[in-house]
């Protein structure tokens, strides 16, 4: 699944903790160019098969999907707008929710588990106060966890802006979070 | 580059690269598979080239970034050619004594070297036990190429597989090759990719297409992904050989996106055959046309099954479809798509160069060729290991892997992924093969092998695995939709402590249903965690809804934590490191914690200091008074042993 339930007939985003953000919304640093979306589909010749392709690039630079994004996908690509919203929360790649400037992610592959990472996920819930798939009111943190990064050697492992650490215990969270401005 | 217009051109480029290169120059390679990178290698290659530009090496000695050495427990990891001498965990700051002790001086820095459990140093990869007992045919080659050089790949006789089944075969004698050598496939089912390969060949329609699976989604695997950015043009070699024994001219990566380097590396690797005329129109003069696109998957494990996949690369949700007429038959919009593994693909040049007697001498009667295992969890030596088909759990576990990591006692084993089940110790002397884990209750999967020591609980794995499987169900199937989730509940319940009398019962008959009655294989699979830990660890069900006990000291309801008044020495790391400040004490006052206020997030177990383990888990029993506050503590004597 997809981050954030959606509520298409409002045309609202329901996130859990940011009540009541509307989707159409552009906060902080997450603006985005008014073309880009429509270079992106440009690139990929308006081809309806590349449908996935095309939103994981708008998720990339834009870092979650508003809902005027996905109307002009499907326009442009003549794909159902229930469609296009089908494939949007069916992954995990696409979020329908801003994202905070500073990504935790605590990985929960299994050779992290046994390795301890439950009480890892707690230790990060307790300091940044969210949930996993939560944002912080202040849209400063985004908790995430993903099912394996594949470098086992370290676990339990977590990420933080791309760089990686090896079981962090709650001091070295507090001091990693205090660098994030 | 002009491009390569016949097998000729391909072996004079060949040629004229290692005239080019000197086979005793010194090589200097660098892991910075993502192990590695993590560790530091970025900061190690970059400390190389200033030290080498320092000592006046600059040029006489080459860097070469490669892929995944596999061992990555001890990144990152440098192997210097010729001699083929291996440092182990380098840093940056290693870097100088290395450039003048063994590139100036051609002396050992023996700090960096692998020591055995007798204290003896190794120097050479080959002869590391990590190494010695492992058969790298398909995965040896990450050490000696950058991934992204296609020269690296040629100088070594890549695309010669190529060649030859383009101009010395037809494309039936390429199947017959490829199903005498029964090769199955390397991404779970073990299907005998041969079989596959001829259905596709057989069913009507012109266009037809192949397809590479690399959304390799199995928690605890990274094999996949260190080929496919360790090696990518093996994996595309074999893709272009399988094409022409289809007849097929259209082909996709499916990668997840999750593996941005992997998406790169493959990119660099389709641009630059394409460049020498490896792939596009007429490749190598032969008139065989073949073109290949990516495909980034965007995070769904369903979407790694077969029809599912093919539904996605269709730019649709990666959902399952019933397989009355197989994806082998109709795929991909509709046209026959023939679907294999990263690995799969990879093994097939090496068939088509060595021959079929050489494959089928390697492994069992049921399983040829090797097989790369990512041996992680609780064990020494974490890392991708390739080993014939037929190795003993054991060897694997205990020669490659070192055992046990802190002296614990073994448990189990899981493999298959969440597909698969996990076996008990006295199972350890199984050979590993398809059919001998199936046999078992457990499968081969995409080759995860995770090892799990005492302080495993085994309910609370079969747990973690249900809930994964529940997350990632596409809720297309009622059976696997609702099964799953009622056997969460139900295990979810167990580990509260709240299991009752015929919960193991009832998940026995929920997982006959979900099996025999889900869609596609996620469902089919699903119960094999449960069924297995069942099967081999029904005594810590048992102990858990009967005694409301965790043996393993796992399941937080029914833990607690208690510091030993007799062996704790008041470091008070416990004290300053516990979330909740549950933990009282002082200087020479023996640490208490307030119970109320525990929130058995386990901190103090974990930094509590070996020599001391004064802090231990309780379970099934009453927790024991604490001593009264302000008790000294009782300080050990002298240096003990």
């Amino acid at each position: 699944m997809a981050r954030g339930n959606i509520k298409p007939a409002e045309g609202k985003v329901n996130t859990g903790v940011e009540k009541a953000a509307p989707s159409t919304t552009k906060i902080g640093t997450q603006e985005q160019e008014p073309n880009s979306v429509e270079k992106i589909i440009d690139k990929y010749k308006s081809d309806k098969s590349a449908l996935i392709q095309i939103l994981l690039e708008i998720q990339k630079q834009n870092r979650w999907l508003p809902r005027d994004t996905l109307m002009v996908v499907s326009k442009k690509l003549s794909v159902p707008l229930s469609q296009v919203y089908r494939v949007a929360t069916f992954y995990k790649a696409f979020s329908l929710i801003p994202q905070g400037r500073h990504l935790f992610t605590v990985c929960m592959g299994t050779a992290c588990h046994v390795r301890g990472s439950p009480r890892l996920l707690d230790r990060v819930e307790d300091t940044l106060k969210i949930k996993p798939e939560e944002t912080s009111k202040d849209q400063k943190f985004t908790l995430e966890t993903v099912n394996c990064l594949g470098c086992c050697a370290l676990g339990p492992v977590m990420v933080v802006d791309g760089e990686y650490h090896s079981n962090p215990l709650s001091k070295e969270l507090e001091e990693l979070v205090a660098a994030c401005d | 580059m002009a491009k390569l217009r016949s097998p000729a051109d391909l072996e004079k480029k060949r040629q004229q690269i290692l005239s080019q290169r000197d086979p005793n120059k010194t090589c200097v390679t660098i892991c910075s598979g993502t192990g590695c990178h993590v560790l530091g290698s970025d900061k190690v290659s970059e400390a190389f080239v200033k030290e080498l530009s320092k000592n006046g090496l600059k040029g006489k000695v080459d860097i070469r970034r490669t892929g995944c050495h596999g061992f990555c427990e001890r990144g990152p990891v440098v192997v210097i050619f010729p001699e083929e001498i291996c440092y182990l965990g380098v840093k940056a700051a290693d870097v100088p004594d290395v450039v003048t002790k063994t590139l100036v001086d051609k002396q050992l820095v023996e700090r960096l070297l692998y020591k055995d459990t007798t204290g003896k140093t190794i120097a050479h990869e080959g002869d590391i036990p990590f190494y010695k007992f492992q058969s790298r045919i398909v995965f040896g080659n990450n050490t000696r190429i950058d991934p992204k050089s296609i020269d690296d790949y040629i100088a070594l006789g890549g695309y010669s597989a190529l060649a030859r089944a383009l101009f010395k075969m037809s494309p039936e004698q390429v199947l017959d090759d490829v199903k005498k050598s029964n090769l199955r496939g390397r991404g779970g089912g073990g299907f005998p990719a041969g079989v596959k390969w001829e259905t596709t060949r057989n069913a009507p329609g012109d266009i037809k297409y192949v397809i590479v699976n690399a959304d390799e989604g199995d928690p605890g695997a990274f094999m996949d992904r260190s080929l496919l950015e360790g090696n990518p043009h093996s994996v595309l070699e074999g893709l272009i050989i399988g094409a022409y024994a289809i007849g097929s001219h259209e082909g996709f990566i499916y990668v997840r996106q999750e593996y941005p380097l992997a998406v790169e590396n493959v990119s660099i690797a389709l641009e630059q055959a394409q460049k020498y005329g490896l792939l596009g129109k007429n490749i190598l003069g032969s008139g065989f046309d073949f073109d290949v696109k990516i495909h980034r998957g965007a995070g769904a494990f369903v979407s790694g099954e077969s029809s599912a996949l093919m539904t996605a690369i269709e730019g649709k949700v990666g959902e399952p479809r019933p397989k009355y007429i197989r994806t082998a038959v109709s795929g991909v919009w509709e046209r026959p798509s023939n679907l294999n593994n990263v690995e799969t693909w990879a093994t097939v040049p090496l068939i088509i160069n060595r021959g079929v007697d050489w494959f089928t001498g390697i492994g069992t009667k049921g399983s040829k060729g090797t097989k790369i295992f990512s041996l992680v969890g609780k064990v020494n030596n974490t890392g991708l290991v390739e080993v014939p088909m037929g190795m003993s759990l054991m060897d694997i576990i205990y020669k490659i892997g070192g055992g046990i990591r802190k002296g614990k006692k073994f448990k189990a084993v899981q493999t298959g992924g969440p597909s698969g089940g996990c076996l008990p110790e006295n199972l350890i002397d199984l050979p590993v093969d398809f059919d001998e884990l199936t046999k078992v209750g457990s499968m081969m999967g995409s080759g995860g092998m995770i090892v799990m020591d005492e302080d495993t609980c085994m309910v609370d794995i079969a747990r973690y695995f249900l809930n994964f499987l529940s997350d990632e169900s596409c809720g297309k199937c009622v059976p696997c939709r609702a099964g799953i989730e009622q056997m969460v509940e139900i295990l979810n319940r167990i580990c509260a402590g709240q299991g009752m009398p015929g919960d193991i019962e009832l998940l026995e008959e929920i997982c006959e249903t979900t099996r025999d009655a889900s869609l596609c294989a996620l469902g089919q699979t699903a119960p094999n965690p449960v069924l297995s830990t069942v099967q081999y660890f029904r005594d810590e069900y048992k102990a858990h809804i009967e005694q409301k006990r965790c043996p393993a000291g796992v399941c937080k309801a029914l833990v607690s934590f208690f510091i030993q008044a007799d062996k704790c020495q008041a470091c008070q790391i416990c004290l300053k490191d516990c979330p909740v400040q549950a933990i009282s004490g002082a200087k020479n006052i023996v640490h208490i914690i307030d119970q109320a206020k525990c929130t058995k997030c386990g901190t103090c177990f974990e930094v509590c200091p070996q020599r001391f383990s004064a802090v231990v888990k309780i379970s099934g029993e009453p927790v024991p008074a604490a001593p009264p506050a302000g008790t000294e503590v009782i300080r050990k004597k002298g240096k003990q042993e």
